[in-house]
């Protein structure tokens, strides 16, 4: 037999996983060179959903980028919105009230749950674990009617505007709020029940796709990912930024970096992020929420119409787009995926003269190659799931 | 199946004669036969059962596919409407769901993916991206799909909810169901036939 | 940032003082405008040094400042883990020699940004193994992100242009 291993003549088939492929989210392509079921060589080629964010961005006034920004990590689209307000605050140098940073808080928490349930939903799509995908989409349709509730819409929410919010939180939020989280916190049990003891889901994901923690840093790795292989950083404990210093949660750590790991640290995520939320909920103080300078965030409707000064601030602002003086900042969030930073270059006119993102999940694809060499090509699916890539950041 | 019972008999049996006597004279009976109760009823039994057995081709890339997921999550069922199944093959599927934006590096696959399903197929365009572009006016996306390949339904909305959809499915299904026999093979998409 | 400088600024300043052509803290954000000859050193010498230990390269772009000499602009943002402090380092790049060297030896991380920085601005960066396109298709002509390309200007692979 061994002789025959020996002059058995055999060649390097390689394959293309294409960018219309359930797997792959549909926007990426994986050229694979397979000796049997062994992966030799891994290329990886994005841009399948590149929609020219930066130049819209440019194209439009400071208020007209919100919409875009909904659309970059369009499963927690939130959190963008609020990073790239706070940083547009920065290079203002305004300060929101109190309660539109609890609010602000409350909102970007519920998009995290959001992303991290469809991470965990999806994953057992793509391992064939098709009742955990149908309770999670469940959860996640309920944290949606929440946040449908708030903002109007579902998935692109365009919720958050510079110098505060679109509005206020509705009547009877909190206890809608209670009601969700006691459904979401069983469906979390049976889900937990149902995978993190399975013996196929551990044989799937552990030990396959490890990052080891210097490596990772080396790469660029921020969020679940790098928590995942064991290195402590988080923007809301690292730069504390609204009202993250003021309420008490936990981040967790991961041990290995292997898939297991990141499944399990997203798990224990979606627990803080319902904790965060109870805790802002009940830490809500009264008060405005939009900042009160008319130049930057117009005022309600009934000053506008009928004081001169909001109209005229109102027609100059949504017309010619709010001046902001020029100068350049970067103002790094923590998004569902890891560290969403906005680098804003203002020149003083209406339009920002560039908006740049930095998208958590483009290092986490280019480092692709260097977790699943040597695997067998069914562990591209966990590793590639729980990475995260979602296309409308990787590619903007 | 109680409306065309013994109508399909006998429809069968006479469409087999028709073919015994030649192809090329089928459009001539057709013709003299027309809307004749026979030929509409077999194509009312064919659409119905098109209509109520697609198999999606979730062509997704972006946002809209969220809600596409959700669709096919235990609140909004698509299950109920027949096309619970996806078929991530284009040899598989007849019924191509364009969900996302299409950028120009992405259009080549997509036409190939129209051109390799066998008819019948239909084409759903799903959310305003792959209806006109969307609000992405620019050197990237594909100002909609429908100037590649021809599209039956389009549901518009960023995403749409999937109340939208579901409308747009059951507006699919009338219009599937109206077809007739003649209205397939069409051949490949217009954008590579004309080349 | 208190009005003393910060330890950053102050260490590039004494350890490189020919290279340094501009530092500001505008907003809090410590930002030193080097010479693109040195890149290379410097940021070797930010990695490694042991007050500074800047382990993340956070993120690597570029500026299109157009009707300006040097035009562009390529921007690195890095993060030290340990000290929890940001620097950004801007290099500036004339049309005319539109190359800078590439930071791939010090953070692997650096490798695809550096491929859209090629792709959407047209630097090319010396010493990359693998400079093409990676958000747009080969056949692209043009480098979109420019300031003199049009919004609208599609080059569609397949069917019509508009």
């Amino acid at each position: 037999m061994t002789d025959l291993a020996k002059n058995l003549h055999t060649e390097h088939m390689v394959i293309n996983m294409g960018p219309s492929h359930p797997v792959t989210h549909g926007t990426v392509k994986f050229l694979v060179t397979l000796d049997g079921e062994t992966i030799v060589d891994f290329v990886v080629e994005i841009g399948y959903l590149h929609r020219g964010f930066e130049k819209m961005c440019e194209n439009s006034t400071w208020e007209q980028v919100f919409p875009y920004t909904d659309r970059l990590n369009y499963l927690s689209p939130i959190i963008n919105n609020v990073g790239y307000a706070l940083a547009v605050e920065k290079l203002i140098g305004i300060d929101t009230p109190e309660r539109c940073k609890y609010v602000r808080v409350i909102v970007s928490e519920l998009s995290r749950l959001a992303d991290h349930l469809t991470n965990v939903a999806a994953s057992g799509l793509e391992l064939g674990a098709f009742t955990a995908f149908l309770y999670f989409v469940e959860a996640r349709d309920l944290v949606w009617d929440l946040l449908e509730s708030v903002c109007g819409a579902r998935l692109t929410s365009n919720y958050v505007r510079i110098g505060g919010l679109k509005n206020d939180l509705p009547d009877g939020f909190k206890e809608q709020t209670k009601e969700v989280f006691k459904r979401c916190r069983e469906l979390w049990i049976d889900v937990d029940k149902l995978l993190t003891k399975n013996r196929i889901f551990i044989d799937r994901l552990k030990d396959v796709g490890i990052m080891p923690p210097d490596e990772a840093i080396a790469w660029g790795f921020t969020g679940p990912c790098l928590r995942a292989s064991g290195v402590p950083y988080d923007v809301r404990k690292a730069q504390p930024y609204l009202v993250y210093d003021q309420i008490d949660f936990e981040i967790p750590i991961g041990e290995k970096g292997d898939n297991f790991d990141r499944y399990l640290v997203r798990m224990e995520e979606i627990n803080q992020s319902m904790r965060i939320v109870e805790q802002a909920l009940d830490k809500l103080p009264d008060g405005p929420i939009n900042v009160d300078m008319p130049e930057y965030r117009w005022q309600s409707k009934d000053d506008i119409y009928t004081k001169i000064e909001s109209l005229i601030f109102h027609f100059k602002t949504v017309t010619g787009g709010i001046r902001v003086p020029p100068g350049e900042v970067y103002f790094p969030v923590e998004g569902a995926n890891g560290e969403v930073g906005f680098y804003l270059v203002s020149d003083g006119s209406g339009k920002p003269y560039k908006c740049r993102v930095r998208p958590p999940c483009f290092p986490l694809t280019a480092a692709m190659p260097r977790m699943i060499k040597g695997a067998l090509i069914a562990d591209i699916v966990p590793t590639f799931d729980m990475i995260h890539m979602i296309g409308g950041e990787c590619d903007r | 199946m109680e409306k065309g019972g013994t109508g399909m008999g006998i429809n069968i049996a006479m469409s087999n004669e028709q073919r015994a006597m030649g192809a090329g004279q089928e459009e001539g009976i057709e013709k003299v036969l027309g809307n004749s109760v026979l030929l509409t009823k077999l194509d009312e039994i064919i659409g119905w059962g098109r209509k109520y057995s697609f198999f999606l081709y979730p062509f997704i890339t972006a946002c809209c596919g969220m809600e596409f997921m959700s669709l096919a999550g235990p609140r909004y069922d698509l299950d109920r409407f027949g096309s619970a199944l996806p078929r991530f093959s284009p040899r598989q599927a007849d019924l191509l769901m364009v969900v996302g934006t299409i950028s120009h590096k992405q259009a080549p696959i997509l036409v190939k993916v129209y051109n390799q399903m066998t008819e019948p197929k239909w084409v759903f365009s799903f959310g305003v991206c792959a209806t006109s572009g969307g609000f992405y006016d620019n050197y990237a996306t594909v100002q909609g799909i429908d100037t590649l390949i021809p599209v039956d339904v389009y549901v518009p909305g960023c995403p749409p909810r999937p109340e939208m959809v579901i409308d747009g499915l059951l507006k699919l299904q009338q219009k599937v169901a109206k077809e007739r026999w003649s209205d397939w093979p069409r051949g490949e998409a217009p954008v590579t036939k004309n080349k | 940032m208190t009005a003393m400088e910060s330890i950053t600024l102050k260490k590039l300043k004494e350890r490189f003082p020919d290279s340094i052509i501009d530092t500001h803290s505008f907003r809090g954000d410590d930002t030193a405008i080097v010479k693109k000859e040195d890149i290379l050193k410097i940021c070797k010498f930010l990695r490694d040094d042991n007050e500074l230990l800047y382990n993340f390269m956070m993120d690597l772009t570029a500026v299109d400042y157009y009707g300006r000499e040097p035009r562009f602009e390529v921007v690195y943002h890095l993060y030290s883990l340990k000290y929890n402090m940001r620097v950004r380092i801007k290099v500036p790049v004339p049309e005319s020699d539109c190359t800078t060297d590439s930071i791939i030896p010090v953070w692997i991380g650096a490798d695809w940004f550096e491929r859209e920085a090629y792709d959407l601005y047209g630097i090319i960066f010396k010493g990359h193994p693998n400079l093409k396109r990676i958000l747009l298709y080969e056949e692209f002509e043009g480098h979109p992100l420019r300031k003199d390309y049009p919004v609208r200007g599609r080059q569609p692979l397949i069917g019509p242009k508009n």
